[in-house]
C-alpha cells in the first residue's frame, strides 16, 4: 500500500479533466417516498469528497448509486467517464473491480476468516496464491491488524471489523474508494484510528474517495490533517492549513444544500447549515 | 391493520413472478458461461446431498414399512397379500419416494438456503459481494441449483431402495411373506415408464427447492425477523409447489406412458 498507484486509464481520465464520479440530476425514491431529488455533483481525480447530513438524508443510497448497486429512477451517473446506465451487468462487475467500498456495518463475509475476506477479490481474479498471501499481509499491515489474520469476523471488535473492511477495499489498489460511515457506531478513540487510516490511504496512494460521516469532527480532521511519511504518523497541517483536495457535500432530505470547499463551509451564511455545523 | 389495494396486490404478484423468473433464467444461463464456481458446487453437494442422507434413508425406510403394513390389511380382504411387494414398489418408485424425498430435502435445505442468503442480504454481504465484482447469482444461486438437482436425483433412488427394503422387512418379519416373492412381484410390476416417472420428478423438485430457497433468501428485508419470515415462506412455497408440480408431471407421464 506504500506506493502511489494510478492505472493508465485513470491517468488518461485525469489528463482529460473528466471527473471520476459525476451525478447529473439524479433522483430515486422507494415506496413512493423520494430519497434523492435532482442531485448533481462531481468528484474530480484525487479529490476527497465528504458527504455530510442528518441521518435518513439519502447518503448511503447515494453511495450505492455511485457503485451501480442500485439504479436511479432518473438522471445520469458517470463513473470513470462512463454512464452506469449504459453498462451491462458484466461491465458493471468489471467497473467495480476498480472501486473499493467500505460498508457501514463492515459487511465482512462471516463464514470466511480475515485472510479470505481480505483476499476475496484477488482470489476471484485468480491471482497467484503466494502473491495473494503477500498482498493480504501488506493490506493488514497497513491497517495494523496483521495479528488477526486467522480470526473470523465474529471474533473481532467493531473497530477491527471496520479496519479489515478497509484492508479488503484497498487490497486491489482501487482508483476510487467509497467509505460509507466508516466510524459509525464506534467510540471516539477507535474513530480517530479509522480516520487516521483514511488520511494515510488518501495521502499515500492519492486515491479519489467519497466518504460519508455523521461526525463533523471526523470530517474536519480529514480536511486539516495529513500523513507524514517520514514520521509515519498523521499530523495537523501546519499554519492551520487545509487539504485543498478535500471538498464537502451536504445533503438534507434528499437535496444538496451545500457543495464546496472546507473554507466555504465554515464561512457559510446559510442558517440551517450554520446550525448543523455548530 | 391497513388493506392493500387489489391493483397494488396484483402488481406485487406480477413483480414477484418476474423477479423469480429472472433469477431462474440467470442461474441456469450461468451454467453455460464462465466463471464457474465448481468448488462451491461440490461444497453444496456435500451439504445438501450427504447432509440429507440420514433423513432420506429413515423417511424412505419407515414409509416403506408403513406402506406394507397398510397394504397388507386391505390386500388380505381379497386374499392378495402376496401383492404387497408390487404395491410397495410401485408406490415408492412412482410417487412416495420422489415426493417425500423432495419434501424432506425442501424442509431441510430450502429453509437453510433462505436463512443463509437472507442473513447475508440483511448484513449487506450480498451488496459487498457485488461491490467486490462477484455476481451473487453465479456464486450463490447457480451452485445450489446444480447441486440440489444432481443430489436429489440420487437421494430419490436411495429413498426408493430404502422404502422397498422397509416394505420387505415388514413383509418378511410381520406378514410372514417370502422375501423372494416380495422382490419378484415388485420387480415384475415395474415398467420403463414407472422408473422414468420416478426419476423425472426429483429433477423438478430439486430445481424448485433451490430456486425458491434462494429467491426468498435474496429478497429478505427487515433484519432477523425478515430472515425468519423468508425461511418459513421458502419451506411453505417449495413444499406446495413440489406437490403441485408432482401432480402435473404425473398427468404428463400418464399421457406419455399410459399408466
Amino acid at each position: 500500500m506504500a506506493e502511489t498507484v494510478v492505472s493508465p486509464e485513470m491517468k488518461e481520465l485525469a489528463a482529460s479533466g473528466q471527473p471520476i464520479v459525476e451525478f447529473d440530476d439524479v433522483s430515486i425514491g422507494f415506496d413512493g417516498h423520494e430519497v434523492l431529488s435532482n442531485v448533481s455533483f462531481t468528484v474530480a481525480h484525487g479529490e476527497t469528497r465528504i458527504l455530510l447530513g442528518p441521518a435518513g438524508g439519502g447518503k448511503s443510497v447515494l453511495m450505492k448509486l455511485a457503485n451501480g448497486l442500485i439504479e436511479p429512477d432518473s438522471g445520469e451517473i458517470r463513473v470513470f467517464g462512463r454512464s452506469l446506465r449504459e453498462m451491462s451487468e458484466k461491465e458493471l462487475f468489471e467497473m467495480r473491480a476498480h472501486v473499493g467500498m467500505v460498508f457501514q456495518e463492515s459487511a465482512l463475509f462471516d463464514s470466511l476468516d480475515v485472510e479470505d475476506n481480505v483476499a476475496y477479490r484477488l482470489e476471484e481474479e485468480h491471482v497467484d496464491p503466494k502473491e495473494i498471501r503477500e498482498r493480504v499481509l501488506e493490506a493488514l499491515r497497513f491497517v495494523e491488524l496483521e495479528q488477526v489474520i486467522d480470526k473470523f469476523p465474529s471474533e473481532l471488535s467493531g473497530g477491527m471489523r471496520r479496519r479489515v473492511s478497509i484492508a479488503r477495499a484497498i487490497i486491489s489498489k482501487p482508483d476510487l474508494i467509497l467509505y460509507d460511515s466508516p466510524t459509525g457506531g464506534l467510540d471516539p478513540i477507535t474513530s480517530t484510528t479509522i480516520m487516521e487510516l483514511v488520511i494515510k490511504q488518501r495521502d499515500v496512494s492519492q486515491t479519489t474517495c467519497l466518504l460519508i460521516t455523521h461526525r463533523l469532527q471526523d470530517a474536519f480532521t480529514l480536511a486539516t490533517h495529513r500523513f507524514n511519511p517520514q514520521e509515519k504518523r498523521v499530523e495537523k497541517i501546519p499554519n492551520n492549513g487545509i487539504d485543498p483536495r478535500t471538498r464537502f457535500l451536504v445533503l438534507n432530505e434528499g437535496h444538496i444544500v451545500f457543495d464546496g470547499t472546507t473554507l466555504e463551509l465554515t464561512h457559510t451564511k446559510d442558517p440551517w447549515l450554520r446550525e448543523y455545523i455548530e | 391493520m391497513s388493506f392493500i389495494s387489489p391493483e397494488a396486490y396484483a402488481k406485487t404478484i406480477v413483480a414477484s413472478v418476474q423477479e423469480y423468473s429472472l433469477l431462474c433464467g440467470r442461474s441456469v444461463a450461468n451454467i453455460f458461461s464462465r466463471p464457474r464456481y465448481t468448488a462451491d458446487i461440490f461444497t453444496q453437494m456435500d451439504s445438501i446431498g450427504v447432509g440429507s442422507l440420514p433423513i432420506v434413508v429413515l423417511t424412505g425406510f419407515f414409509t416403506g414399512c408403513v406402506l406394507a403394513l397398510q397394504a397388507a390389511v386391505s390386500l388380505k380382504e381379497f386374499g392378495a397379500v402376496n401383492m404387497t411387494g408390487e404395491l410397495v414398489t410401485l408406490s415408492m418408485v412412482k410417487e412416495l419416494g420422489p415426493v417425500l424425498t423432495g419434501l424432506m430435502v425442501s424442509g431441510r435445505n430450502a429453509s437453510g438456503m433462505a436463512s443463509e442468503l437472507g442473513s447475508m442480504k440483511v448484513s449487506e454481504q450480498i451488496d459487498a459481494m457485488r461491490a467486490l465484482g462477484t455476481d451473487p447469482y453465479r456464486k450463490l444461486v447457480t451452485p445450489r441449483l446444480v447441486a440440489t438437482v444432481f443430489m436429489l436425483f440420487f437421494l430419490t433412488i436411495i429413498s426408493d431402495a430404502c422404502g422397498i427394503a422397509g416394505g420387505a422387512f415388514v413383509s418378511v418379519a410381520l406378514l410372514k411373506l417370502k422375501a423372494a416373492t416380495f422382490f419378484h412381484t415388485g420387480y415384475m410390476s415395474l415398467e420403463h415408464g414407472d422408473v422414468v416417472e420416478g426419476l423425472v420428478k426429483p429433477i423438478f423438485s430439486g430445481f424448485i427447492i433451490a430456486s425458491i430457497g434462494c429467491y426468498y433468501g435474496l429478497r429478505t428485508t427487515g433484519g432477523t425477523r425478515g430472515v425468519g419470515r423468508s425461511t418459513t415462506q421458502a419451506v411453505v412455497a417449495s413444499s406446495v409447489i413440489i406437490i403441485l408440480v408432482d401432480f402435473l408431471v404425473t398427468q404428463l407421464m400418464i399421457g406419455i406412458f399410459g399408466r
